[in-house]
């Protein structure tokens, strides 16, 4: 679905007060966490701008994640490529590894002003768990997260981390056993205990108002970049690009971008096998409109509206789904959407090890190896800052099992 | 007027509780759904309520769930959910069908396309589970234009301010989920139903059916006492799929009857 009415000024002030991208968005739940969500809605207006929460906040990303995290020229890597300049925002040095913990962070303030105890989370890799286990011991609160039976397996280090900070994994049985059904999963146990507990999403998807609050959690990783561009590389860049799988981190770091009309904005979507194959995570490149965890967006679906079982070798981004903003910046044409498959992610992995010394995420990896597709096909005085999500040691198993599997 | 309008006016004029079972649509099989509707019917069901599987059912508890996934496994698809209705109106003319489920199986088929085939095969009226009012407004619209009444739910969360929008788009029946939870969870407070019920009934005009938690006569009974109507699915579900797949029909019928025999005692209705 291509949109023929949007306006011209794409405006950064979305969603509306109803949650709505365009036609993107909204609260599409059951009646139980309609309640939930509105009251989450109205906490979340009051303490947005109340300059104590924003300060704590601040605080904790400076002390306790160790923000700001730096940009890095990988002048190296820019060299052998022989076109544009490649820098990368460093998310992977944040304390837990990856940018999942700014998120956290935000949300678990606004669960102990609503005086919520109990915090529960889905994970696929398993990083938004650790984050979440990792803020919930730090500020005493019991944690449960939810993690599809067949990613339990998978990442089974993740698993034994967030046992050591004092969560319970739960491994979800249903469906496909993954990311999407832990998600349904921790729905329910939402629904079940929905006066107790706080539910911490941990991407720019669900029911409003998780995709805004997710975004402006995040943001603060675009926030940086704005400041440390021009300081470093002495302007802004030509591109972002950042893995989407959900959508998180390309949302932190696009959203603060999207007024500045001559950066281009480039999302990275998993081709796991390759889109013809059938088994990939590119909902906004393969998929169609629907409804899904709450919100309306570009899904992997087939004829009958059943939600498609979904491949990447990277857990994180293995998500039939995405958010609902991504689908407004696609429609509006102000982001684009590109694919990279695991063979080309895995290529890219490797070369950041060699090259830079630097170990990324298998997510990051996506985003990394469209840069080096882009960057010899631009002069070198072009920048691309590519969002170096996550760092890769979760990915060691992953990584020597393909590598293996290849030889 | 809509069959279910005419069933629960009846039900209501006699002074009897209305019975509605779900089922899950191709669970063991479609043929088997067939033969389970028409047991319900002769069991005394007034209303049937049809599941139309989806792989994400997120508000529902582990029992339709599998009934669910064992639907899918069969390649039951909305379509499929259509013509059980179609061929069930071939033998009753008169017993509602509510069609329950989530939003993206209709909106792949297309919303106008599912609204007129629904119309056509004969349904009475659909539930979405995941179109609270503020994303339903259009579609329950077409859906009364259609004279086939948006059946929505009220929660024990629900505020009163949301009851009264609820009252304003709802027709048919106002389905009141008796529990925070998914369904076929345990735990039923009769006297938190009973008060919210009473709140509800300030705002809705409509019948109140209350289900997810019913599960044996007792608790049929003490919900009947406040209801119009009392909703069973996986207690029904249980039933079907706890043996071999061609009695499936006798032992929901049996079981459902089990559920009919203790609201008409309770009603004051004679044994037939």
């Amino acid at each position: 679905m291509r949109m023929t009415d949007l306006p011209s000024d794409l405006s950064p002030t979305l969603p509306d007060a109803h949650g709505h991208f365009g036609p993107y968005g909204g609260v599409f739940v059951a009646e139980t966490l309609v309640a939930a969500l509105d009251d989450l809605k109205a906490q979340y207006a009051r303490y947005r701008d109340d300059p104590a929460f924003q300060a704590e906040f601040t605080d904790e990303l400076a002390h306790y994640v160790g923000r700001p995290s730096p940009v890095y020229h990988a002048r190296r890597w820019s060299q052998e490529l022989g076109g544009a300049q490649i820098w990368l925002k460093r998310e992977d040095l944040n304390h837990t590894g990856a940018h999942k913990i700014n998120n956290v962070i935000g949300q678990a303030l606004l669960a102990r002003r609503m005086g919520k105890k109990r915090v529960i989370a889905e994970t696929g890799a398993g990083q938004h768990g650790v984050a979440t286990a990792t803020i919930a011991a730090r500020y005493g609160m019991e944690c449960v997260v939810y993690m599809g039976s067949e990613d339990v397996k998978r990442q089974a280090q993740n698993v034994y981390r967030m046992n050591l900070l004092g969560a319970r994994v739960v491994p979800v049985e249903s469906g496909s056993k993954t990311l999407k059904d832990a998600l349904n999963e921790a729905m329910r146990d939402w629904v079940t205990h929905v006066e107790t507990t706080f539910y911490i999403i941990g991407t720019v998807a669900g029911p409003h108002p998780y995709p805004m609050l997710v975004r402006d959690f995040q943001r603060v990783i675009g926030d940086e970049c704005i400041v440390q561009m021009p300081q470093h590389a002495g302007r802004q860049p030509d591109a972002v690009i950042a893995a989407v799988g959900g959508g998180s981190n390309a949302m932190g770091i696009f959203y603060p971008y999207i007024a500045h009309r001559d950066v281009e904005l480039i999302g990275v979507e998993a081709g796991g096998e390759g889109l013809a194959s059938g088994r990939h995570a590119a909902s906004l490149t393969g998929g169609r409109p629907g409804v899904l965890h709450g919100n309306r967006t570009y899904l992997l679906q087939d004829a009958n509206g059943q939600i498609r079982e979904t491949h990447s070798i990277s857990a994180g981004l293995d998500y039939p789904g995405v958010g609902p903003e991504h689908a407004w910046l696609k429609d509006s044409g102000r982001a684009r959407y590109v694919v990279i498959d695991d063979a080309e992610a895995l290529a890219a992995f490797h070369d950041c090890c060699r090259i830079e010394g630097i170990i990324p995420a298998l997510e990051s990896a996506h985003a990394l190896a469209y840069a080096k597709k882009l960057a010899p096909t631009l002069a070198t005085d072009r920048i691309l800052l590519v969002n170096l999500s996550g760092r890769g040691d979760k990915d060691m198993a992953t990584v020597a099992e393909y590598d293996a599997r290849k030889r | 007027m809509n069959r279910i309008d005419i069933t629960l006016a009846a039900l209501k004029a006699a002074q009897r509780t209305a019975l509605i079972p779900y089922v899950t649509t191709g669970d063991p099989s479609l043929a088997a759904t067939q033969e389970i509707m028409a047991s319900l019917v002769r069991a005394g069901a007034d209303v049937i309520e049809l599941g139309v599987p989806f792989s994400d059912p997120m508000a529902d508890g582990p029992v339709i769930q599998r009934a669910s996934e064992r639907a899918l496994a069969n390649g039951v698809s909305l379509g499929d959910v259509l013509d059980v209705v179609t061929a069930f109106r071939g033998r009753d003319a008169a017993t509602p069908v509510v069609l329950m489920g989530y939003a993206n199986p209709i909106e792949a088929m297309g919303v106008e396309a599912f609204v007129a085939r629904a119309k056509a095969s004969g349904v009475d009226g659909v539930l979405v589970v995941d179109y609270p009012p503020e994303e339903a407004q259009a579609f329950a619209a077409l859906l009364a234009k259609h004279d086939i009444a948006p059946i929505f739910l009220v929660a024990p969360t629900t505020p009163e301010a949301r009851i009264a929008e609820v009252a304003r788009l709802a027709r048919g029946y106002v389905y009141y989920v008796s529990l925070t939870g998914v369904t076929g969870a345990g735990h039923l407070d009769t006297a938190g139903v009973a008060r919210k019920l009473a709140e509800i009934r300030r705002h809705v005009r409509l019948p109140l059916g209350v289900g997810f938690g019913i599960r044996d006569p007792e608790s049929a009974k003490a919900i009947a006492a406040h209801a119009d109507a009392v909703v069973i699915g996986s207690r029904i579900i249980q039933e079907i799929e706890s043996g071999p797949a061609q009695a499936a029909a006798a032992r929901a019928g049996a079981w459902l009857a089990t559920i009919r025999a203790a609201l008409d005692a309770r009603d004051g209705v004679p044994a037939a």
